[in-house]
């Protein structure tokens, strides 16, 4: 289990504005009438998300209140999931994958890119930065690995250098590309694969 | 090697486009409501002599687990779940399913919730696939619009309804309660078993259960046969699966292979070989973290399916193969497993919640050459108090690779570890300690 604490400095007001209303409509609409609760972690994405990627206090009584629900149910379920932010991160939130398969991979020197480039520890958003980082378990890309997320997309097949590289255009607030950072397509095994050739050369 | 017209994902590596119109020409929804006219005996009994065993990785026989849902539906609905909750280190395999092969598995959605009686489908992704996700609901959204799910679902009268539910970082919730727990608005904690979710599932419901890459292999299954697919593999172990081969080998890769298909062949022939050389291959992780590692000279002989793993004392689990070279320090390597644990219990049982940081605090000391000669054996025992003393599987999962590390790795613990004792035999320690929290001057 980790431990997650909400941030010192929290708003006093909080509700969802005209589109995350109706982005929380549609997701109640899934789940039978009689089970709103089941739409509590679709809302705490769409609080995180109006929020500038983190979920306040206030949010959370909000959402109870939206469910129905008792407010300490909702905190349970936003601590207890990983990908639930209680305290602001940056704006580009980067996810350092270090889990066996990356980690012999070479994945610390992705860690030491964050670190030179970003903050000296995790969960750190310093006042001049634009991004925060932080290491987190098995992302589920073992085959590209090393590899990290930034904000929805994954960044795979990286080394220290490319890690820089990326760390550089976000920092500058640009956006780099998504996927393979050695040019390969897909979990395809690259020099020579073996498999499904036909529809390789169609 | 397996025939390529005998790949069920010709799509694995996203050479044809994975629209509605580009599966099509694959053979997805081409004669779906010839299947479900042929009705749900047939459907179920055509899964059972396919012998295909769940993907997921426990391997639990599919064609049964659907035989386990109710006959009749009564007061209460039956609802289909997917588990698309892929966190097990060394897999990426479904992955390639939702975001290439979509349509593969909103057809075994339909076909699955027909032969089970359900009208409403939850498809639980992981939340960092979001992407992916997306493009599931993409298809879906496609789907819809060819009214291929939805009333009367591509003609064959069964009504569907697909929803994504996505997860948030909880390795947990893909322990099929947990995520029935997840999907009710709770923290992702499993439930006691008995009663099974068959029976009392979703919401009090019966429901069934399946990884997606077993739904999405449902389809080919039925219109190739179930006699096609048990004839790959061998019996038990049949059929087909996707391998992901990841670590130190020259070109990782996900690839579709027949059952039972030597190792050294995945790794030799598929993965370009070991970094430094086969000479250079210090261990394999064969079926997810979660399964004790296999040294070298097992390797060479092995082949990958449920039964022969699980006679080496391993598994298959859900056939991600993590290679590990000499290059590496194995007890690093199982520590940082044995942390992975530690951070992802769910803390709901004792032995596991204390156990799982039990077992990474001692293996990086062992790492470090801090630990004690009589430690190993009190880590074999804290292991021992972990497996079959929990909730769910996950203390298994967690206690089994440090238990493989010990079985084939323990003379490389006792060569960097070998000094006496802290705490003096004298002094009266109860039992399962971790000596290192004790005053080092006492």
């Amino acid at each position: 289990m980790s431990l997650k604490r909400p941030a010192k400095d929290q708003p006093q007001n909080f509700e969802f504005n005209s589109s995350s209303l109706d982005a929380a409509n549609k997701i109640m609409s899934q789940y039978p009438k009689e089970k709103k609760q089941s739409a509590v972690m679709a809302l705490l994405y769409i609080a995180q998300k109006q929020n500038n990627n983190w979920i306040p206090l206030v949010a959370m009584k909000y959402i109870a209140k939206f469910l129905d629900m008792p407010y300490i149910k909702v905190y349970e379920v936003a601590t207890f999931y990983s990908m639930f932010n209680l305290s602001p991160v940056g704006k580009y939130f980067v996810q350092v994958c270090t889990t066996t398969p990356c980690m012999i991979r070479g994945a610390g020197k992705l860690v030491e890119a964050c670190k030179e480039k970003i903050s000296p520890s995790e969960n750190e958003l310093l006042p001049d930065k634009n991004c925060s980082w932080v290491e987190v378990e098995c992302l589920g890309a073992c085959v590209t690995a090393p590899m990290m997320q930034i904000n929805n997309d994954y960044y795979e097949d990286l080394d220290k250098e490319k890690t820089l590289e990326i760390l550089d255009k976000i920092l500058k607030d640009e956006i780099p590309k998504p996927g393979s950072y050695r040019g390969r397509i897909n979990n395809e095994p690259e020099n020579g694969r073996k498999t499904l050739m036909e529809l390789k050369n169609a | 090697m397996l025939k390529d017209q005998d790949r069920i994902f010709q799509n694995l590596y996203n050479d044809l486009g994975s629209d509605l119109d580009s599966s099509q020409k694959r053979g997805d929804w081409v004669d779906t409501k010839e299947i479900t006219d042929k009705g749900r005996d047939w459907i179920i009994n055509e899964v059972k002599d396919s012998q295909l065993r769940g993907r997921g990785g426990a391997g639990f026989p599919t064609g049964l687990k659907w035989s386990f849902a109710p006959k009749e539906v009564g007061s209460r609905p039956h609802y289909l779940v997917i588990n698309g909750d892929e966190s097990e280190p060394g897999t990426c395999k479904d992955r390639d399913i939702l975001r290439f092969e979509p349509h593969k598995l909103i057809e075994g959605c339909l076909i699955a919730s027909y032969a089970v009686q359900a009208h409403v489908c939850y498809i639980y992704i992981r939340g960092e696939y979001f992407v992916d996700g997306q493009k599931l609901q993409a298809a879906i959204d496609e789907a819809y619009e060819k009214k291929l799910i939805g009333k009367n679902a591509a003609g064959t009268g069964w009504d569907l309804d697909i929803y994504i539910h996505y997860g948030a970082g909880a390795y947990i919730c893909g322990e099929e309660t947990a995520l029935l727990e997840s999907i009710e608005g709770n923290k992702g904690q499993p439930r006691l078993k008995p009663p099974f979710p068959a029976l009392v599932g979703l919401y009090g419901c019966p429901t069934i259960i399946n990884n997606v890459e077993t739904i999405a292999v449902i389809p080919t299954i039925l219109r190739r046969g179930g006699k096609w697919f048990a004839s790959l593999g061998r019996e038990k172990n049949t059929g087909t699966k996707i391998f992901c081969i990841s670590g130190n080998v020259n070109n990782p890769c996900n690839v579709e292979e027949e059952m039972n298909i030597p190792l050294k062949e995945l790794i030799e022939v598929h993965a370009g070989g070991v970094i430094g050389g086969w000479e250079n291959l210090q261990a394999v992780i064969p079926g997810g973290s979660s399964m004790p590692l296999i040294p070298k000279d097992k390797c060479e002989t092995l082949t990958m399916d449920f039964d022969s793993l699980v006679a080496e004392k391993s598994g298959l689990g859900t056939a991600g193969v993590v290679v590990i070279n000499k290059d590496q320090d194995i007890i690093k390597c199982m520590a940082r497993i044995a942390r992975f644990y530690k951070h992802e219990s769910c803390g709901q049982c004792t032995p596991c919640r204390e156990g799982s940081g039990w077992m990474w605090r001692m293996l990086e000391r062992m790492a470090r050459g801090e630990a004690s000669k009589d430690e190993i054996d009190m880590l074999g025992d804290v292991t021992k108090q972990i497996e079959g003393h929990t909730i769910c599987a996950f203390g298994e999962g967690s206690s089994w690779p440090v238990q493989g590390l010990l079985r084939h790795f323990k003379d490389e613990i006792k060569k960097r570890n070998n000094f006496d004792p802290i705490v003096k035999e004298t002094q009266n320690i109860p039992y399962l300690v971790d000596q290192h929290l004790l005053d080092k001057n006492a």
